[in-house]
């Protein structure tokens, strides 16, 4: 797989990732970045319930939990590898 | 916009009785401490919403001086000025003075998580836009000194158009007097320059307000230009003047081009922020302590899910075991009370006002007011601890199978003490859709309520046998409980699949770190629902407890056989009494469910609070054959058909559970799902569903089981 070029639903857990891209045309994703998920931004997936849907990401110390079909509209560059 | 105008409507309704000096808003993040800042700020002299669980009203509160009287006004949690829940948008209306009949504020404060400047800073780049003077409190500073976070408070402040910034802990108290004095100092002070983060929006925000016929805040402007001409932003667009449509239009796509407009905010404010934070914090807050031990715990998703399963058997468990002592305390009172007063003032129409309609009939509701403060006790840590963030992210792909999204789960939880903040914290869902089919399925949810006439029913006819750790009595009230869940999921399935068919609702929730709860906001709204809970049955139920008794001791029989015993004959003056004869009257519609003319009354006489039906059964077996035992429950099962058959069979008494935990019988709730409905359409369906479920369920249970 190539690692510079991934979606964020794609991280394994305690795995950190800088978001490169964000496509802003669903007004969902709109209301995410507002939450701060923009370009530039480092998270770190934390965790996920039953079933691996949602997850739970880690952003500027914040938890915050997205569902796979959402986290798949942004994409990442890899920071380092998980464990 | 529909969501507009009800927002206004809600906020008309709060009257504001005294006039202070200034008004200041409390703006912040959701979890940013917000809410025990302004208990630790205001203490007692605050109007409180009158429920617990996710703040949805307007709490007001004082801040006292020697000269001077400021009123605080905590708004509901929003992490900007971009409204999309009916929550976001009161604190958005408030801020901009958009409520009518009310001034905007003369000052904001500004509460940020320290461990969270990130999305904070966010919101108070917004909130300098308002020419409102701006004072930022800085909460949680321990928690942020323990992760090892250091914050440049000066460089902080230089970078925020130079707003004061005062750090606190609002659960010790630490910096609170600091942040008192500069609140008291805030209103009149010289609003701040807008952040620098937008300049061209700040500076095309200021050109078009020179042309507005009636004085407009460039922050109104920004949130025209950025949302776009809907709900009150059309209003804006009016006070601009003529040809403003093409002028804003032509300034939109200069400002943003292709772009979605507030993708581009997004991109913009953050991108600033995270060049704020590289001056002014060391780093970003990792947590090594608890916290994060509890998280990763809980965040493998088999142990989480079993969690908050054994979370929630250990809160049921607890309201029923935990309680008993007091219980049998006030019931004894109540009896020895009720004795008293019989002997003291002898037999006449007095005395059985005072023993058998107010005594017994107001001491069997407050005898459940120990259950009542353990389950909110509950609720309210679970929510102040950050749990119930967690159960809604936990529960999501559950919620998600039945149409509902995580969020359902929060409104769903608070039904379980009443299911009108249950509701009314259903403001948070964005999708209206979505929120109708949370309305209707939380007051299937077991609310406080039903408590007494379960806890009743199961006291009386289930035995105390243990099973393992647990006990009989408490697993049948764990069984109705998860009924409540069972018919209230399935609604909203039904009602998602008809009704209200269309896209599977989006999700994103911010999950708080866990955080220990403070004592004294716990007790603030403990001491706020027990007052609600005594109110009640001091004016309310009291007032239905001596209606019935009037009911049930005339008319008076005048020719009663003078050989029966006294009991036989008050037996006999109840049957021909105004409430016997209309429960009588009714009885056929029950008798197929096994229910006398007495428990039909008492039904009848719950439809307006469903807690009054104990009150009635307390009055109505105060006499006759049964008064011969001391307790209610003692009561109820010798009660008898004519024939002598048992009245209280199980089969009729799981059938009367069944009805309970179905039938809408509560005037609060009708009201509350009307107000949040914005008609009459969805509240009738209510009853008529909720109603003919338990008519139907009750009667199917007796019949199979006799």
């Amino acid at each position: 797989m190539d690692n510079n070029c991934r979606v964020l639903s794609s991280l394994k857990r305690g795995q950190k990732a800088v978001i490169a891209a964000v496509d802003p045309s669903d007004p969902q994703v709109q209301r995410l970045m507002t939450l701060g998920l923009v370009e530039g931004a480092e998270v770190e997936l934390a965790g996920a319930a039953l079933g691996g849907d949602p997850m739970e990401f880690r952003l500027f110390g914040c938890g915050i939990s997205l569902r796979q079909e959402q986290a798949r509209h942004f994409t990442v560059s890899s920071l380092e590898s998980g464990d | 916009m529909t969501k507009q105008t009800e927002t206004r409507v809600l906020l008309q309704d709060i009257p504001v009785s005294r006039q202070p000096d200034a008004s200041i808003a409390v703006v912040g993040s959701p979890n940013s401490g917000k809410s025990t800042l302004f208990n630790r700020l205001t203490g007692l002299r605050q109007r409180i919403g009158n429920y617990p669980g996710v703040t949805v009203e307007r709490h007001i509160g004082t801040l006292k001086t020697d000269n001077q009287k400021i009123e605080l006004v905590d708004l509901p949690g929003t992490h900007g000025l971009s409204a999309h829940s009916l929550e976001e948008h009161i604190t958005v209306d408030v801020v901009l003075g958009r409520i009518a009949g009310t001034q905007p504020p003369d000052g904001i404060l500004a509460v940020v998580d320290a461990t969270n400047l990130y999305q904070g800073l966010y919101l108070v780049q917004q909130l300098l836009e308002l020419e409102l003077p701006v004072l930022v409190a800085l909460t949680m500073s321990d928690a942020a000194e323990a992760s090892g976070l250091k914050i440049d408070i000066e460089a902080l402040s230089a970078r925020l158009s130079g707003v004061r910034i005062c750090p606190v802990v609002a659960t010790t108290g630490k910096g609170i007097n600091d942040l008192r004095n500069a609140l008291v100092e805030l209103p009149g002070q010289p609003a701040p320059a807008p952040s620098e983060s937008w300049p061209e929006l700040s500076s095309a925000a200021r050109e078009l307000a020179v042309s507005a016929t009636v004085p407009l805040r460039p922050a109104e402007i920004e949130r025209l230009l950025i949302d776009g001409p809907i709900g009150a932003n059309k209003h804006v667009l009016d006070c601009l003047g003529e040809n403003a449509e093409a002028e804003v239009q032509r300034v939109r796509e200069q400002l943003f081009g292709f772009e979605p407009p507030l993708a581009m905010e997004a991109r913009v404010r953050y991108a600033w922020v995270r060049e704020v934070l590289t001056e002014v914090q060391n780093q970003v807050p990792v947590f090594y302590s608890w916290r994060s031990r509890l998280r990763s715990w809980i965040n493998q998703p088999i142990p989480g899910t079993i969690g908050l399963f054994i979370v929630m058997a250990i809160v049921f468990q607890a309201v029923f075991a935990w309680a008993t002592p007091v219980m049998d305390l006030i019931d004894n009172v109540t009896a020895i009370l009720g004795s008293m007063v019989s002997n003291q003032l002898g037999g006449g129409a007095l005395s059985s006002l005072v023993s058998d309609g107010v005594i017994a009939g107001v001491g069997s509701v407050v005898i459940f007011l120990p259950q009542i403060i353990i389950l909110f006790l509950f609720i309210i840590l679970l929510e102040d601890s950050g749990y119930l963030a967690r159960a809604a992210y936990l529960m999501d792909r559950a919620m998600r199978s039945v149409g509902l999204s995580g969020q359902s789960i929060i409104p769903m939880i608070s039904s379980f003490a009443c299911a009108v903040p249950g509701i009314m914290a259903t403001r948070v869902i964005p999708n209206r859709r979505d929120r109708i089919a949370t309305i209707i399925a939380a007051p299937f949810m077991t609310c406080s309520a039903r408590l007494p006439v379960y806890a009743l029913l199961i006291a009386a006819f289930v035995p105390p046998r243990d099973i393992g750790f647990l006990n009989l009595q408490g697993l049948v009230l764990f069984a109705l409980y998860m009924f409540g869940i069972i018919a209230g999921v399935l609604t909203a399935l039904l009602i998602r699949k008809t009704a209200l068919r269309g896209p599977k609702p989006p999700f994103a929730l911010m999950l708080p770190e866990f955080r220990r709860p403070n004592i004294q906001t716990v007790l603030l709204q403990l001491y706020a629902r027990a007052k609600i809970f005594l109110y009640r049955a001091g004016t309310v139920i009291f007032a239905v407890a001596v209606v019935v008794w009037a009911l049930s001791y005339y008319p008076r029989a005048n020719d009663i056989d003078p050989a029966l015993t006294a009991n036989q004959a008050a037996a006999v003056q109840l049957e021909q009494s105004w409430l016997g004869r209309a429960g009588k009257f009714v009885e056929p519609v029950f008798e197929p469910l096994g229910w006398d003319w007495r428990v039909s009354s008492a039904v009848i006489a719950g439809f307006p609070a469903r807690e009054v039906v104990v009150a009635v059964m307390g009055t109505i077996y105060a006499v006759g054959d049964e008064a011969d035992e001391s307790t209610l429950s003692a009561r109820l099962k010798s009660a008898t058909w004519p024939d002598g058959r048992q009245v209280f069979t199980l089969p009729m008494v799981l059938g009367l559970l069944i009805f309970y935990a179905c039938c809408l019988q509560c005037a609060a709730t009708l009201a509350v799902i009307r107000r949040e409905t914005g008609g009459w359409r969805w509240p009738a369906f209510a009853w008529l569903y909720m109603t003919s479920i338990g008519y139907f369920g009750a009667l199917l249970v007796y019949q199979l089981g006799s």
